[in-house]
């Protein structure tokens, strides 16, 4: 069963991921794409691309009708689900092999018997795989504390609760129970002992005809909110006995169910004493964070996952790791308001890549990031011959990173990468708990000079006439020029007051050594320093070894038009109220009349500029009224 | 190309320097305007500074060209006459922008900013310009109104004459415009008002009720809303000066404005030329500190003018290198733009450098080139020989030829310019476009010592025809008095506040200011004349 075209039922990066492997096999690609996604990169690599109509996951690649259907029309003979979506569902796998399609993954029936947790961790005890008692409402008590309710069908640490008394417990369940229905249509939840500070620890393994190969284990404990954001090979801290224990506790497992293809057998393990792991579940499936594996073990997890899919024979790769690689998980997010996932244009996206440095993305600069999905944009991965090497590498790939038009949690994950603590080892899955998560400190100032000089560059360039005159030039200085911008989340602007003119710019505590629209070099107590100005519409986005500073300029002037609360409703022109078609507190539709003047014989319809509700009117039918003169204010959505 | 800056004496470039922050401390009192209490009270009530109208009126970054900022030097009046005047940017469109003063006694005019704002006018006439007048001014000095009404009138035709030549003018204004003032905004093609601000009336309260005995008040008689909603006067009703000047700069996009001749199609300045071959700071380095020393004007142009160059292979090419060589002629570039130059070498121009420029002049002319007239002179020979070999009928060619070109003239005093020699390079009397004046220049009918010297000469003489004994200590103590009231005459500072030119000028800013002017200057379209006057042979 030699593939020939393969179609990915996914997008984004892992899409792009598997189309890189094909590729260098010398195997078609086809990519399905959701409207929201129909320009990011993936379609664009494949060979061919099949659009799911709408942008819903539920309407478009969790469909399976219409991603066999594209397979179908495309000539795909083979089919390969990535991470998420319908990676683990069975009769997804089922359908795809009854369609006569190859199958890149295992058994329909492994992933079944792994899919629910319950059984799973029976089974995994049946095998003599260590795993963690599971409890009821019922059968818990006070030393079990604390819990953790769990949705069976769940991943990625949705519809997970911790407990800590066993009065919440009980509606706690409900609540996992019914988000668990609504996120699966699995209401299935189980409850099992939390280990307060743990490590998450797992195992990689590709089972094939005549066995399992276990390609080591990787860290992946820094979580936030459950949701891994970085991850390492090989884990660090552990004795050797230890990861053994480990890997052959997962290739126990994998030879449990007869695993064929590629998997991940994770583990609980205790932070304080790594002596102790538990099996948590078993992924069926290309974890998001392979590549840490295969840079230790130089191994090509998807090509592995072809092969046991063709059927062709798996050499035995399994090796001990080499040097150390770690990898991030850059999202489209705001870490200092909740995690909130940030959506829009990413201006600039650009991630030097290098040496000992991977990138796997999924957008490119001007790429449109949707509310649809996923907020991850991209892993960025390093390898270096030692932890610390690796990441220091790291973060200072993200610092050079040029990520414009969205917040991202670069600088956290840098803050990682540099933190002490990590790189003493120390992780665990309350690593990101108790920290605090401020927005870096920046040299603003020095960030909105740099703009202000690049935009002054700017504007000579564009210059029609005197194109010659320095920037800015006075036969008679009386002021500087004023540059202003704004900083999100900060009260006050930012101001630059600089001088142009015949020997440069000038401006207090920097030296401007040179100046060019996107670059400026300034010198401050005697350090030369190089800023990276990216100008997009208002925004300024300014790079530096200090970081990433988002400016929003301040314009000169203000149209009064657009200072006045919005939802005002002024007299066009002086005039007789005729008529008043609302009262205080109607609901309006857009364009619909409230009132109606008179002035000069001609009549004049005021209308609700949207959808809202009158919160005030000021004048009665007979009243005179001067133009801009207020005389009703709507209160919409949009106000 | 020999370095100055090596072989020159360290004094002159102190002496240049010592020049410049006199310049500086000078200028500074026109921009401190009526002193820093009146200032602040302005900027408590939320007023701006004409400069500060100004910057922000003018597109950011962009080039503004200050005209006469010494205009009342040595007056009673503070330096500046209580406006601002000058060349700005705004969207792109070179416009003519005065701006009265308020923190000086009101923004009141004096006979010198009449004076200061009809060269403004001269200017945006010459090379059509709008104009963008920024009005706040109570009116007119009433103890010098003899000076200043029966020609000041004259303000108010120059605003409908630039309309009927279709270069628009817009007043913005932002307080006091009142009896004759109201005629600006009257006459303007546009006019903005600030609320609550601006107050354009003929005749105010007191003397309505005198005239009438009605009763009224500020506002109903010419409050800004009032003339937007009722008068019809403004056409803009600004919400405060920040609003003005953006409503200005909107009418101006909104112009249509096209230069007679087009800036040149090009990505970038770098690409059309080079920066001059030697260092313009070298300039400071030149000027000797007596002006009876000479110096090569080549020195000057190779720091003014384009640079080597693709484009410009040669940055000078000299016109009758070896006739007439106290006087350089030639031809050379500017930010791109085609330039001829004239310059004094020796000082004293001879009979064969009159003729020698009348020729390049009527050569400039035949190719449509604007000139420029660099001042380093004595004037024109004296003596037997020279009047027998017809000094004057050469003389008066050059001046012929000077006053005839129609091409635009730019002149730039650097050093001396006595005697008919300023009017031969084209001084004041002969419209340059715009003339300038560096620190170091002096200009008079000619020099003091030698001025003292002829009154002494003519006093003994009269005398010994009377018969009368001469007062020798009389004549030293006459001699030194008008040696030295002639020399103050004869600096610029002086003769900048008196008007008679556009403003002194750092001498390494000469390269910038000549191509602001050549850009302001292709706002009209000019060609050269083939008619002169008839040359005496």
């Amino acid at each position: 069963m030699t593939i020939t075209r393969l179609l990915v039922a996914n997008r984004g990066e892992i899409a792009s991921r598997v189309f890189a492997t094909c590729r260098a096999l010398g195997i078609e690609t086809v990519a399905v794409h959701s409207d929201a996604d129909a320009g990011l990169p993936f379609v664009a690599e494949a060979d061919h691309a099949v659009a799911l109509p709408g942008n819903a996951p539920s309407e478009t690649y969790l469909r399976i009708d219409l991603v066999l259907e594209a397979a179908r029309r495309s000539g795909a003979d083979a089919v390969h689900p990535g991470y998420g979506f319908l990676s683990e569902n069975a009769d997804f796998a089922r359908a795809v092999i009854e369609a006569g399609l190859t199958w890149v993954g295992p058994a329909p029936e492994s992933i079944e018997s792994m899919g629910s947790k319950i059984a799973a961790k029976e089974l995994m005890a049946a095998a003599g795989v260590p795993v963690l008692a599971n409890h009821t409402a019922d059968s818990a008590g006070e030393t079990d504390l604390p819990l953790l309710v769990k949705a069976s069908a769940g991943g990625g640490g949705r519809g997970m609760r911790i407990v800590r008394t066993l009065a919440e417990l009980p509606g706690e369940i409900e609540k996992a129970r019914a988000e668990a229905l609504s996120a699966f249509g699995d209401g299935t939840v189980f409850v099992e002992p939390y280990v307060e500070t743990g490590r998450h620890v797992e195992v990689q393994v590709v089972g094939h005809a005549d066995g399992v190969l276990v390609l080591g284990e990787r860290d992946c404990s820094i979580q936030r909110r459950h949701q891994k954001v970085v991850e390492e090979s090989p884990a660090p801290g552990l004795s050797e006995q230890t990861r053994t224990a480990l890997h052959e506790a997962a290739r126990a497992a994998a030879a449990a169910i007869s695993y064929v293809g590629a998997g991940t057998v994770e583990f609980l393990v205790d932070a304080a004493d790594t002596s102790r792991f538990w099996f948590l579940e078993m992924n069926t499936r290309l974890q998001v964070e392979h590549p840490v594996t295969e840079l230790v073990h130089g191994v090509d997890l998807v090509e592995l996952q072809l092969a046991v899919a063709e059927g062709r024979p798996v050499p035995n790769v399994e090796s001990p790791p080499e040097g150390h690689a770690i990898e991030v998980r850059l999202y489209a997010e705001d870490p200092a308001a909740d995690w909130q996932p940030q959506s829009g244009r990413l201006t600039r996206f650009e991630i030097p890549v290098g040496e000992g440095v991977r990138l796997d993305s999924g957008f490119t600069s001007g790429s449109e990031v949707s509310t649809h999905y996923d907020a991850m944009l991209a892993k960025v991965i390093s390898w270096a011959p030692t932890r610390e090497q690796a990441a220091r590498r790291l973060a200072g790939a993200l610092t050079r990173g040029r990520i414009h038009g969205l917040t991202t949690n670069r600088d956290l994950l840098v803050d990682i990468l540099r933190d002490p603590g990590f790189l003493a080892g120390e992780v665990s899955t309350a690593f990101l708990a108790g920290r605090s998560i401020d927005p870096p400190v920046r040299d603003r100032q020095a960030a909105a000079t740099a703009a202000a000089i690049a935009l002054a560059e700017r504007g000579r360039a564009a210059r029609t006439v005197q194109r010659g005159a320095p920037v800015a030039w006075r036969n008679v200085v009386s002021q500087p020029q004023l540059t202003e911008f704004a900083l999100d989340g900060v009260e006050e602007s930012l101001a630059v007051a600089w001088f142009g003119g015949r020997d440069g710019y000038r401006v207090d505590g920097y030296d401007v050594l040179t100046a060019s629209s996107d670059r400026v070099q300034l010198r401050a107590d005697g350090v030369a320093t190089t800023y990276d100005v990216t100008v997009s519409g208002g925004v300024v986005d300014v790079d530096s070894p200090g970081g990433h500073v988002r400016l929003t300029r301040v314009p000169r002037f203000t149209d009064p038009a657009d200072a006045i609360a919005s939802g005002s409703l002024l007299a066009p022109m002086p005039g007789t109220v005729v008529s008043v078609a609302v009262e205080v507190g109607d609901e309006v539709a857009a364009g619909q009349t409230v009132l109606v003047l008179e002035a000069m014989k001609m009549q004049h319809t005021v209308s609700a500029p949207y959808a809202g509700v009158v919160s005030q009117l000021d004048v009665r039918a007979g009243a005179q009224v001067a133009s801009g003169d207020v005389l009703a204010v709507v209160e919409g959505e949009e106000s | 190309m020999s370095q100055p800056q090596e072989q020159a004496p360290a004094g002159n470039r102190a002496a240049m320097l010592a020049k410049l922050a006199e310049l500086d401390a000078e200028q500074a009192k026109a921009v401190a305007g009526g002193g820093e209490k009146s200032v602040a009270r302005h900027h408590a009530r939320g007023k701006l500074m004409p400069r500060e109208r100004i910057e922000l009126l003018i597109d950011e970054g962009s080039a503004f060209l200050e005209l006469s900022p010494l205009a009342g030097w040595g007056s009673d009046f503070t330096v500046g006459a209580s406006v601002v005047t000058g060349i700005g940017v705004i969207e792109g469109v070179e416009c003519m922008i005065t701006a009265n003063d308020p923190s000086v006694k009101g923004g009141a005019s004096n006979p010198w900013t009449v004076k200061k704002i009809f060269r403004a006018s001269q200017i945006a006439e010459e090379n059509r310009l709008p104009t963008v007048s920024l009005v706040e001014s109570g009116g007119a000095d009433l103890p010098t109104q003899k000076e200043i009404f029966i020609p000041g009138g004259r303000l108010f035709r120059d605003i409908t004459r630039s309309s009927a030549a279709k270069t628009p003018t817009v007043a913005l204004v932002f307080g006091n415009s009142t009896a004759g003032g109201a005629y600006v905004p009257g006459m303007s093609d546009y006019t903005v008002m600030v609320r609550e601000q601006a107050k354009v009336f003929l005749g105010g309260p007191p003397l309505v009720k005198m005239a009438t005995g009605e009763e009224s008040d500020d506002e109903s008689l010419g409050g800004a809303e009032m003339h937007a909603r009722t008068s019809g006067l403004a056409d803009y009703l600004a919400e405060d000066e920040r609003d003005a000047l953006r409503i200005g700069r909107r009418i101006v996009a909104r112009l249509n404005w096209r230069k007679a001749r087009p800036e040149a199609e090009r990505t970038s300045p770098e690409q059309t030329y080079a920066e001059p071959d030697a260092d313009p700071d070298g300039l400071l380095d030149l000027i000797p500190t007596d002006l009876k020393e000479p110096f090569d004007p080549r020195e000057v142009i190779a720091r003014i003018c384009d640079g080597t160059s693709e484009q410009n292979a040669v940055p000078f090419d000299e016109f009758k290198p070896l006739y007439g060589t106290s006087l350089v002629t030639g031809w050379a570039r500017l930010h791109g733009r085609p330039i001829g130059i004239l310059a004094n070498a020796q000082g004293v121009l001879f009979s064969e450098e009159a003729q020698k420029a009348t020729q390049f002049i009527q050569l400039a002319n035949q190719i449509d080139v604007p000139l420029l007239f660099l001042h380093n002179t004595t004037g024109y020979m004296v003596g037997k020989e020279y009047e027998q070999g017809g000094i004057i009928k050469h003389g008066a060619m050059m001046i012929n030829a000077v006053s005839n070109s129609t091409v635009p003239h730019l002149s730039v005093v650097m050093g001396a310019s006595y005697g008919a020699g300023n009017y031969g390079m084209n001084g004041r009397a002969f419209d340059p476009r715009f003339l300038f004046t560096w620190p170091s220049a002096k200009s008079a009918v000619m020099g003091p010592a030698q001025l003292a010297g002829v009154l002494s000469i003519v006093a003994r003489a009269a005398a010994e025809a009377k018969g009368a004994p001469y007062d020798e200590e009389a004549d030293a103590g006459m001699k030194a008095f008008i040696e030295a009231s002639v020399e103050e005459q004869s600096l610029p500072f002086f003769l900048s506040g008196m008007l008679y030119d556009d403003g002194v000028i750092d001498p390494r800013d000469t390269r910038t200011v000549l191509g602001i002017c050549l850009s302001v200057i292709d706002n009209a379209a000019f060609s050269g004349t083939d008619r002169f006057g008839v040359f005496r042979m």
